[in-house]
């Protein structure tokens, strides 16, 4: 886009529809539950953050081997990564929550000395399966990504590398990888914007998110509306945060070339 | 675009509602509940509380059709007017009262305590002191763990069905619930291998409110009257005793 | 008088005959195809128009467009969902009782065919755009210097010319829109994952039956995959003659 202004006649008056939008909103509606609940909304927020947070470093520490490995082989492995994937791509993440949380949990009565092992503490526990189905999803999504990124990077910087007696794996570390990664990080802002739109799904395996605790208010007040709202504004003001936060990331790194 | 968008919404609800609101749209829960509604590989529900529902609107000569939608919006769905009646074990209490209406009640039962073998859990406030107890969200026993079971770790489930399963899979040490519905699980042959019953709670009246009748949108007397009168018509004719007799060993209406 | 399910086995539990549970399985993949059809094809017009306003469209048309693309990327499908199951209703009824229109039902098939529609609505813009944009300027020009009335231009010109690069990005659409359907369980509409999870509560074979699910949904995806393949080499093959 070249510059322009950002006051043009006709956003003014955007910006005032949307003024009149929000008073009518804040006054016209019934907030009085609002101070109730905000300490439980603070605490399902930062659940939200924390599991948004966690699973995408995870599944991203997950999808660059995973994007690796299809790039380079073995074959086995490259086979192995690519079914990952499409199975990953290819059915909802509200069905593999199920699958991890129900359906694993129908098998345990059946697995004798569960209860006595280490994970038990962490199987009885919803968050964790929150968690790893979370990881899982944006590992499968990103490793797809970075099969691509690898790919895209030329040749020609390898080889130099390669030429000038650097070890594969420095190669990696120090080429490969940041490279692919800065073929990637404009993307990247978009995905996490996708993996926050998935996190409300962690509601229906009883984790209490900030769509669940938007549920308890709504069935406890019996006001439907207001809530809804609420909710659709923190989910916005979350994305406005994350894409705000990738433009200056992408400002300050040099432009790709 | 929001024109655009409401001229669509007009095309694709016009197609949802090519058969005009004509009969009376019963609202039930999707899930599995038994005994009182339980859903078949058909689409069809059965149980208890499906069949006091034809009964009444054979009675009432409602034409009545069952739409299963989700318990934990069902009293949204109710005001919004995708559903007439709600007929999805309801308890009648003071703070449903201040949004719907109610019949009278068609059945009362009491809450109780299902536990893990061996959990140790017993019905009271120190009986449940640091165990973990299962809820549906919504539901009146969600509201009674969370006034009266304040050391608990309440879990809140969108099921009861949930709620049992993780029970079974030893994810709680209890869950809290109405006890028709924890003695069809007791029974169940998963219910016999991991659980047993804690028994019931203390009663809170203004939690459990008056037993369990069908939600209605305010103001809708006529409809309430005409279910009243039903209720009271199959009760008095030994219908609702037949359909009972199916079910239970004992009368569930309550005093 | 209830069925025993603990004692059938798994072909028995899967059988489309009663009481087995496929067919109920299968009605439930019908009824996910169906919604997310009918959203995507929304998707489709909605994205025409808005990669049109997008690049031709008056200032004011843009911003809207902005507006309503920052929306749908930032707000979870599932909170429109219930947006439009019990929102959307309510808002439409006191409009349409102010026109003296009758009341309307959203229910849970036309919530999730309008959520599905107004979100693919959004990515399909941007499809679009960048596909028309990929269509050499100079075509369109001698199309406009032949005389040919725009609307005819875009039907005999930018469509088929801009196919071969919208394709890959539909194909994406398309899966999403089948994927998303899963959401309405959450609502209560029985498609087909709620189906299974109905299933699984009702026999208690809960991976059997979220499984069966899983790879329904994947047939689906494979399948798909492969009629998009077929169709971009079909449409890459006809712009190479043009």
């Amino acid at each position: 886009m070249p510059e322009q202004t950002l006051m043009k006649p006709h956003r003014l008056i955007m910006v005032l529809v949307a003024a009149v939008l929000v008073l009518t909103f804040a006054f016209m509606m019934d907030w009085a539950w609002l101070p109730k609940y905000s300490s439980e909304i603070f605490d399902a927020l930062w659940i939200t953050i924390a599991l948004l947070v966690s699973s995408i470093v995870a599944g991203f520490l997950l999808a660059v081997p995973i994007g690796l490995v299809q790039v380079t082989g073995p074959r086995p492995l490259a086979w192995l990564a690519m079914s990952f994937c499409t199975l990953i791509r290819g059915t909802p993440i509200l069905l593999q929550m199920w699958v991890l949380y129900y359906g694993l949990g129908s098998l345990f009565p059946y697995m004798p000395g569960l209860r006595q092992s280490w994970l038990w503490p962490y199987l009885i526990e919803a968050w964790p399966y929150a968690f790893v189905a979370l990881t899982l999803s944006f590992a499968g999504y990103e490793g797809e990504v970075m099969r691509g990124a690898f790919k895209g990077v030329p040749r020609g910087e390898l080889e130099a590398a390669h030429a000038i007696g650097m070890h594969p794996f420095t190669i990696l570390r120090r080429i490969w990888l940041p490279r692919a990664v800065q073929r990637v990080l404009p993307t990247l802002g978009g995905e996490l914007i996708l993996q926050l739109k998935a996190t409300p799904l962690v509601a229906t395996i009883a984790v209490v998110d900030v769509y669940a605790i938007f549920g308890r208010i709504r069935q406890e007040t019996f006001i439907i509306y207001e809530p809804l709202l609420m909710l659709a504004l923190i989910y916005l003001i979350l994305a406005g945060g994350i894409a705000f936060a990738f433009r200056l990331l992408e400002n300050k790194l040099p432009a790709r070339g | 675009m929001k024109i655009k968008s409401t001229l669509f919404a007009l095309a694709v609800a016009g197609y949802a509602t090519a058969a005009a609101a004509e009969p009376v749209r019963v609202g039930i829960a999707t899930e599995a509940y038994p005994p009182f509604s339980t859903p078949d590989a058909t689409g069809n529900y059965t149980g208890w509380e499906i069949d006091i529902i034809n009964a009444v609107c054979e009675e009432a000569k409602l034409d009545c059709k069952i739409v299963a939608s989700a318990w934990d919006s069902i009293i949204p769905s109710l005001t919004a007017e995708s559903i007439d009646i709600i007929g999805a074990s309801l308890s009648i209490n003071e703070e449903r009262l201040k949004v719907i209406d109610f019949s009278n009640k068609y059945y009362q039962t009491g809450a109780s305590i299902a536990i893990g073998k061996g959990s140790g859990v017993t019905p009271t406030p120190e009986g449940v002191s640091g165990k973990i107890i299962g809820v549906q969200s919504g539901s009146i026993h969600q509201a009674y763990a969370l006034r009266h079971f304040p050391d608990a770790k309440i879990r809140e489930y969108q099921t009861q069905d949930e709620a049992n399963q993780d029970l079974f899979a030893g994810r709680i040490d209890g869950t809290l619930a109405d006890v028709l519905v924890l003695d069809e699980f007791l029974k169940s042959s998963e219910g016999e291998i991991c659980c047993n019953d804690a028994g019931l709670v203390a009663a809170d009246v203004s939690i459990h409110g008056q037993g369990v009748g069908f939600g209605l949108r305010k103001g809708n007397d006529e409809l309430k009257s005409q279910l009243n009168n039903a209720i009271d018509a199959i009760r008095a004719n030994g219908t609702y005793d037949k359909i009972t007799a199916n079910y239970f060993n004992f009368n569930i209406f309550g005093e | 008088m209830a069925t025993n399910y603990r004692e059938m086995s798994a072909a028995e539990l899967l059988s489309l005959e009663p009481p087995g549970w496929g067919g109920a399985l299968l009605d439930g993949l019908v009824v996910s195809l169906q919604v997310a059809l009918l959203g995507y094809a929304i998707g489709i017009v909605i994205g025409l128009g808005g990669a049109t306003l997008k690049r031709s469209g008056g200032p004011v048309a843009r911003d809207l467009m902005s507006v309503y693309t920052t929306f749908v990327r930032a707000i979870p499908e599932l909170v429109l969902i219930l947006l439009a199951y019990f929102a959307l209703p309510e808002l439409l009824n006191n409009v349409l009782s102010v026109a003296g229109f009758g009341r309307i039902e959203i229910n849970g098939f036309a919530a999730g065919v309008l959520v599905i529609g107004f979100v693919q609505g959004a990515y399909a813009t941007e499809v679009f755009r960048g596909a028309i944009a990929s269509v050499p300027v100079g075509h369109i020009e001698a199309a406009h210097s032949f005389g040919m009335h725009p609307l005819r231009i875009f039907h005999r010109i930018t469509i088929p010319e801009m196919l071969p690069a919208a394709i890959p990005g539909l194909s994406n659409l398309w899966l999403i829109a089948t994927k998303d359907t899963a959401l309405l369980a959450v609502v209560g509409f029985t498609e087909l994952t709620l189906a299974a999870r109905q299933a699984s509560g009702a026999t208690k074979h809960y991976f059997l039956f979220l499984l069966a699910a899983g790879g329904l949904y994947l047939m689906v995806t494979l399948v798909s995959a492969q009629l998009f393949k077929w169709l971009e080499n079909r449409v890459s093959r006809g712009t190479r003659y043009a």
